[in-house]
């Protein structure tokens, strides 16, 4: 469904992302793991158009997203969910109207059927109680499950998530992946997730991709990455069990 | 040489500026008319830049009106024509001080609330997750505050024009002692439609102008907490500076 090929960026002169290859499986959970700073979060950027690419091309649907325009880009965006890794909410709204605005852009509903799809999304992401909060008032990982449930209202083909569970606690990490599963296979969603938990990933993930010095390193099933070679996964995955 | 690089570079970000706002400003001009209409985010604004840029407004002008009168009146002791104070002090503050301070306290008052609330956005990734949601950012954050300043600004300064004009009246009727008749005869003697036009012609340019200036500086911010606060300084700088110089040309060259 989405196809990334031989992506380059360079941010003032350092190289960031040095021809990533990559296909995202439809219906499908990859994650998308690998060391701090080697360029993850830029990678999922590159996918909805925030970021454009020196050199590469993503295909989403028969065209090459880098190529288009930002009003052609409306469109894909609609069908692309994004999660940022700080929330990105908006401070000047509640929680609640947070979930509600991109139903009161994007669809033409009652004031009645938007209260009850927040209310659902907040009670799937366990925030109902702070539906009248405001975002400078939550914790952190508060913040974070609002956003998923904003993410999620818009109720995209593909969503990518930036870390939906660091700094949650590891009730809620399996809570949230688990609600996260439960939408794919309900809404049939093709699913990116970026998260540094070793454990949460070969339990949850169809596959895992590696990125290593803004390559591709290893692309595969948690059972495949787990016989991997490559030294530098089999580290990263030790390091995780110690 | 040096010196020569220095100004080069500044010439060249200058430059760069001023085409980077023209587009921002024409594009949030445009962009108002296309759907999803944002009527209540302009009443919103409105509101915001109107009503609570009035007291601060009020003050500016009633001072103003009476020191120009004070002031006006000694020039005009000088040759023994204070009948025409009235008449002067309306000229002044209709055609000039009306819309140029009305311009400058609202740039303090919403221009640098606007840099400053925008670039906090930019900063926490909101304005991205605008895009994500595919809502355009400037015409769901920049349109409404520009259409909203080139509505409300004029307004202010006719409301400035009249508060000034009663503070000049009373220091002409009070402490000048000037018959009232006399001073209300001149007044509507000297001063013309035009001339009231032209001072509300210019607010309008004004408005549009400083909400450009300090939506393009907040939307382009970089670097924290430190960028955004730099960014307003900045922005209320140059509005200021912008509004004067803008004033002068247009006033030669139209008015
Ligand atoms: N807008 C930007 N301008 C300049 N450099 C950037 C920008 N965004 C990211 N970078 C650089 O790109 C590199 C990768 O950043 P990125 O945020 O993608 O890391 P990450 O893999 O998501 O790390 P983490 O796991 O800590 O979130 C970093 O060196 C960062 O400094
Ligand atoms: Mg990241």
């Amino acid at each position: 469904m989405i196809v990334i090929k031989g992506l380059r960026k360079s941010f003032n002169g350092f190289e960031v992302l040095k021809g990533v290859d990559l296909a995202l499986p439809e219906n499908h959970i990859t994650f998308i793991m690998g060391q701090s700073g080697t360029g993850k979060s830029v990678l999922l950027k590159h996918i909805v158009g925030l970021i454009k690419p020196d050199e590469g091309e993503i295909r989403f649907e028969n065209q090459d997203i880098t190529k288009l325009s930002e009003k052609e880009l409306q469109k894909v965006r609609k069908n692309i969910g994004f999660l940022f890794q700080e929330g990105a909410l908006f401070d000047s709204m509640t929680v609640g109207e947070n979930v509600a605005f991109p139903l009161k852009e994007h669809f033409k509903l009652s004031a009645k059927e938007i209260k009850s799809q927040v209310e659902e999304l907040l009670d799937a992401v366990g925030l109902l109680a702070s539906k009248d909060k405001f975002p400078s008032e939550l914790s952190g990982g508060m913040k974070k499950r609002a956003a998923l449930a904003r993410t999620l209202a818009l109720k995209p083909k593909v969503i990518l998530f930036d870390e939906p569970t660091t700094g949650l606690d590891p009730i809620l990490q399996v809570s949230i992946l688990q609600l996260i599963k439960d939408i794919k296979e309900k809404y049939q969603l093709t699913c990116a997730i970026i998260s540094h938990d070793v454990a949460l990933a070969l339990k949850f993930a169809d596959y895992i991709a590696f990125l290593h010095q803004g390559r591709i390193l290893k692309f595969g099933t948690p059972d495949e990455i787990k016989q991997a070679e490559e030294e530098f996964i089999q580290n990263f995955l030790r390091s995780a069990l110690l | 040489m040096n010196i020569l690089r220095f100004l080069g570079k500044s010439f060249l970000k200058v430059l760069e500026d001023s085409g980077g706002i023209f587009l921002f400003f024409l594009k949030s001009l445009i962009y108002f008319f296309t759907p999803p209409f944002r009527l209540k985010h302009l009443i919103k604004h409105m509101e915001f830049i109107g009503v609570k840029s009035f007291l601060v407004v009020f003050l500016t002008a009633l001072f103003s009106g009476m020191v120009t009168a004070y002031q006006v009146n000694i020039a005009l002791a000088k040759v023994g024509s204070q009948s025409i104070l009235g008449g002067a002090v309306a000229l002044t503050l209709t055609r000039e001080l009306g819309p140029v301070l009305t311009a400058i306290v609202v740039v303090a008052r919403a221009g640098s609330a606007i840099c400053a609330e925008i670039g906090s956005m930019r900063i926490t990734e909101q304005i991205d997750a605008l895009k994500i949601m595919a809502v355009n950012p400037i015409q769901y954050l920049i349109s409404p505050r520009l259409w909203a300043a080139i509505l409300v600004v004029p307004l202010l300064t006719a409301i400035a024009d009249l508060i000034g004009i009663a503070g000049g009246y009373v220091v002409g009727v009070f402490l000048v002692k000037i018959d009232p008749g006399l001073l209300t005869a001149r007044m509507t003697d000297m001063v013309e439609f035009k001339d009231i036009m032209s001072g509300i012609l210019k607010s309008i340019f004004f408005g549009a102008f400083l909400v450009s200036v300090c939506g393009y500086k907040g939307y382009n911010v970089r670097g924290g907490a430190e960028g955004v606060g730099r960014a307003t300084t900045e922005a209320v700088v140059v509005s200021t500076v912008g509004i004067l110089v803008m004033d002068y040309i247009l006033t030669t060259l139209f008015f």
